[in-house]
């Protein structure tokens, strides 16, 4: 047993499996075990609180190295690049859509189509089509946070609108919500842990949630409790995480500061549209007076008025797609240094513990207390965790903001050949008079 | 880029080539007035082509700062292959000299609807605009309009012959006592007094009432088109410089990022080449402000003609009524009867008839008075009548050029708004190429 300070496990990237040295290997065992590497989309192995083996092709992350210990060693490290497309793995679909209202005589609310095409084993059936509440995706979430919670679970959209302020019910906030949604499901569904999580089957194919929220909540303050009772203080946070945490603090601040600019933006575009659609009255107006001018003032007008159908869609737009995703974002980023807590308070325990026992061994030579070993394990499943899904988080925030970007792009180049549509077709109008003109003149 | 056809008086149409500018636009414009082609014109060249600041002692005797604008002038002839064009004649003159030349237009010449002067002051102004008459950008605007109006004039079928107008363009000193002693300032001092009397005529001229109301609304549709337009483009600038700042944070966040980065910094200079480009875009705009411009002060010189016209019919009818009443007395001095009542037939009941000798100088004096009247007053129709005349000759022209100049500054505001959209659509298509690259 390594004594003095703990020993953090090097980030192994790439390296194959039977280079990495097992952290209790140091002086007894010499077990060729597992760490997790690289996120993957890769099968894993269900049951974990049996450790029963299943078909395993590669290893992924778990959350117990003791299980780990009993797989096949025909574990091999899955070196693919983890940005590599891998539709051709996927075999779990899900879809968000078709929102309904629900009146009853208790409460209004809104239900959301989910459809799941798979060809797991896990599910009974390939095909599931059920109907969800945004309820019962807070108690999938709540799930998952508490059976993975060295996993970044995903944001939901904002729980609580102001009545009053925001219409629950307006055909904006749902699509927006919707959308929201099906990301948040899509991104579960993806993940090559928590797509396996039960919750998530249950989610999926139960008719009826069953919710016992209660527990959800006993499980939270359990949680809380145990940390406040640890108390734990973290000695030194590796390096690459305090990157990770310093990268989250900025990246939020530029986050906001594009939302920031993207509704100025908004609403300097609003107050143009105001003054823009005056512009095209006066030109209608002026036409009363004029004969010979009355085409290409009532051209002129028209060409305006088709500006303003362009900018207002453009800003529909960017409000609708633009706007809710960046916000999404933020609550990424603070999903994410929830965990990076989690890991810090995880590793702080161990660190306590350690000390604590050492004192004691030195005492009266006591041996290492499992208690010790199991926080080291649950320290390192934490940070091989957190690390394959920060790689992926990173990778996916490339892909979305990407998307994003090149949308807001998109619809302002999409904007301004609406414009210029409009006017040349006011050129070709004119053009086409003075033809007219000629002709009857010439006769 | 003109389809101007030879023989023919057509619209000058640049329709076609949607990438002209503003200043080939106007190019177009004055090539159009030098095609209508006057006397003047075929034998000069003209042009506006500087302005420098000068200072002085003014009137008062006190320094002050203004600027004079340079005429070139050059005799029009066709040069031959590789030849040099002749250097011109130029002139300085400063904006009070223009002032003084179109007011001795004005009085000159009261059916002609004289050409406008740009403005005094900048106006319609929109907030990032100098309202400055020092600043370049206004004096060069200036200094555009300047040249508009003596082309403008240049290409009057009447004000062109003008002597005066002649050597405002060439004799730089002398001009000013010149035009001083045809004592038109008396004129004009006299016209303004009646012209802002109130009067009302008895029978006013369909035509001109029909006309008056016109002007006055062009007059408030184009300023409030003006007005409209200088908050419109307030806002659009906002518009383009709010991108500005993702720029900015394009730049700070590329910093953090590995693969992300360079499409997002090259992004981010987009951002700033858009923001920037509000500039230009503006300021081609105010050369179609500068021409609803001179429309809107045309205006004024047309409401002009059409009160000149009312003072006209107004004296004619005065005089008229003099001459009626005239005979009216003459025939009650030879009948004696009194029909109307007036001073001198109750003073000369209460004092005591007038004696025969008296009367009959009375008559004689008043008969004097009626053949002049008569006189007078053929003269003033013979007026009138020229004067309407030759007015709607130049109403007739006004509007042909109006229906034509505006419906040219309409196209080029097509076409300066398609080049603004053309020019966004490739911004964000390169910035999109760089979000592709992240």
């Amino acid at each position: 047993m390594s004594v003095g300070a703990p020993r953090v496990l090097a980030s192994s990237g790439q390296k194959p499996i039977t280079e990495i040295l097992h952290p209790l290997s140091a002086a007894e065992d010499q077990l060729s075990g597992t760490v997790s590497v690289g996120g993957d989309k890769s099968t894993q192995e269900a049951g974990l609180t049996n450790g029963t083996p299943v078909e395993t092709s590669s290893p992924a992350s778990t959350s117990s190295l003791f299980n780990r210990l009993q797989l096949d060693d025909d574990l091999e490290a899955d070196v693919r690049d983890p940005y590599a497309e891998t539709t051709e793995t996927r075999d779990l679909f899900v879809t968000v859509d078709d929102p309904k209202k629900h009146v009853s005589t208790m409460e209004t609310y809104i239900t959301y189509r989910v459809s799941t095409k798979t060809s797991r084993v896990e599910f009974d059936l390939p095909d599931y089509c059920l109907r969800r509440r945004y309820q019962d995706f807070d108690w999938l979430r709540i799930k998952l946070e508490d059976s993975q919670p060295t996993h970044l679970i995903p944001p939901l959209p904002e729980k609580f609108v102001m009545k009053g302020v925001v219409d629950r019910f307006s055909e904006e906030f749902v699509e927006t919500r919707m959308k929201a949604l099906d990301k948040f499901l899509k991104r579960v569904s993806d993940h090559p842990v928590l797509s396996f999580n039960p919750h998530l089957n249950t989610f999926l194919t139960a008719k009826d949630l069953n919710k016992r929220q209660g527990l959800a909540l006993l499980t939270k303050v359990g949680e809380s409790v145990k940390h406040a009772a640890g108390g734990y203080k973290l000695r030194a946070r590796p390096a690459e995480f305090c990157a990770m945490g310093e990268y989250l603090d900025t990246f939020n601040q530029k986050l906001g500061t594009i939302d920031r600019i993207a509704q100025r933006i908004l609403k300097e575009q609003s107050e143009y549209l105001t003054e823009l659609r005056e512009y095209g009255t006066v030109y209608s107006s002026w036409v009363g007076s004029e004969e010979e001018l009355r085409r290409p003032l009532e051209g002129v007008s028209g060409s305006v008025t088709s500006c303003c159908g362009a900018l207002e869609d453009l800003g529909e737009g960017m409000s609708q797609d633009f706007l809710p995703v960046l916000r999404e974002y933020v609550l990424y980023v603070e999903s994410m240094k929830n965990v990076l807590r989690k890991r810090d308070q995880s590793q702080a325990e161990y660190e306590g513990r350690l000390e604590a026992a050492i004192i004691r061994k030195q005492e009266d030579r006591t041996p290492m207390p499992v208690e010790v070993e199991k926080c080291q394990d649950k320290v390192e499943c934490f940070n091989a965790d957190l690390k394959a899904d920060w790689e992926r988080w990173q990778s996916n925030k490339r892909q979305d903001f990407k998307q994003l970007l090149t949308g807001m792009a998109d619809k302002n180049v999409n904007h301004y050949e609406k414009c210029q549509a409009a006017w040349e077709s006011l050129i070709t109008l004119l053009q086409d008079k003075q033809t007219e003109d000629k002709t009857s003149e010439s006769n | 880029m003109m389809m101007a056809d030879s023989g023919s008086i057509e619209g000058v149409a640049v329709i076609g080539n949607t990438d002209i500018t503003s200043t080939e636009a106007e190019n177009n414009l004055i090539n159009t007035m030098v095609e209508r082609g006057t006397t003047l014109l075929r034998k000069m060249e003209m042009n506006v082509t500087e302005a420098e600041k000068r200072t002085g002692k003014n009137t008062v005797n006190m320094q002050e700062t203004y600027t004079v604008y340079l005429i070139e002038t050059r005799p029009a002839e066709t040069l031959p292959e590789g030849g040099t064009p002749a250097t011109p004649d130029t002139l300085w003159r400063r904006y009070s000299e223009f002032e003084l030349l179109r007011t001795y237009l004005l009085v000159t010449y009261p059916y002609i609807i004289i050409p406008p002067l740009p403005e005094k002051r900048a106006e319609f102004v929109w907030h990032k605009m100098s309202a400055d008459n020092l600043d370049p950008d206004f004096v060069e605007r200036r200094r555009v309009g300047l040249e508009n109006f003596l082309l403008r004039v240049a290409s009057h079928p009447v004000l062109s012959n003008d002597k005066i107008f002649f050597l405002f363009l060439t004799e730089e000193k002398e001009w000013r006592e010149v035009v001083l002693e045809t004592g038109f300032q008396d004129k004009f001092d006299s016209r303004l007094k009646s012209l802002s009397a109130m009067f009302r005529v008895k029978n006013p001229d369909k035509r001109f009432t029909a006309l008056k109301l016109y002007s006055d609304e062009l007059n408030s549709v184009i300023s409030q088109l003006l007005r409209v337009r200088a908050k419109v483009a307030d806002r659009l600038y906002g518009v383009y410089k709010v991108h500005g700042n993702y720029g900015r944070v394009f730049s700070e966040w590329s910093a953090i990022e590995k693969e992300m980065g360079d499409g997002l910094q090259s992004a981010g200079h987009h951002m700033d080449t858009y923001a920037a480009s509000i500039d230009d875009i503006l300021e081609e705009e105010e050369h179609y402000a500068d021409q609803l411009k001179e429309y809107l002060f045309y205006t004024d010189a047309v409401r002009s003609v059409c009160r000149k016209h009312e003072l006209m019919q107004y004296e004619l009818e005065m005089v008229a009524q003099d001459l009626v009443q005239k005979k009216q007395q003459k025939e009650e001095l030879v009948t004696g009867t009194v029909r109307v009542f007036s001073l001198k037939g109750m003073t000369s009941k209460l004092f005591g008839q007038e004696s025969q000798e008296q009367r009959e100088s009375r008559l004689a004096a008043l008969e004097q008075s009626i053949r002049e009247g008569e006189e007078t007053l053929k003269e003033k129709n013979t007026e009138c009548q020229e004067f309407v005349r030759t007015a709607w000759e130049d109403i007739e022209r006004f509007k042909e050029q109006k229906d034509r100049d505006l419906r040219e500054a309409l196209i080029s505001y097509a076409i300066m708004q398609i080049s603004m959209c053309k020019k966004g659509i490739q911004v964000w298509s390169n910035a999109k190429e760089c979000f592709n690259k992240m």
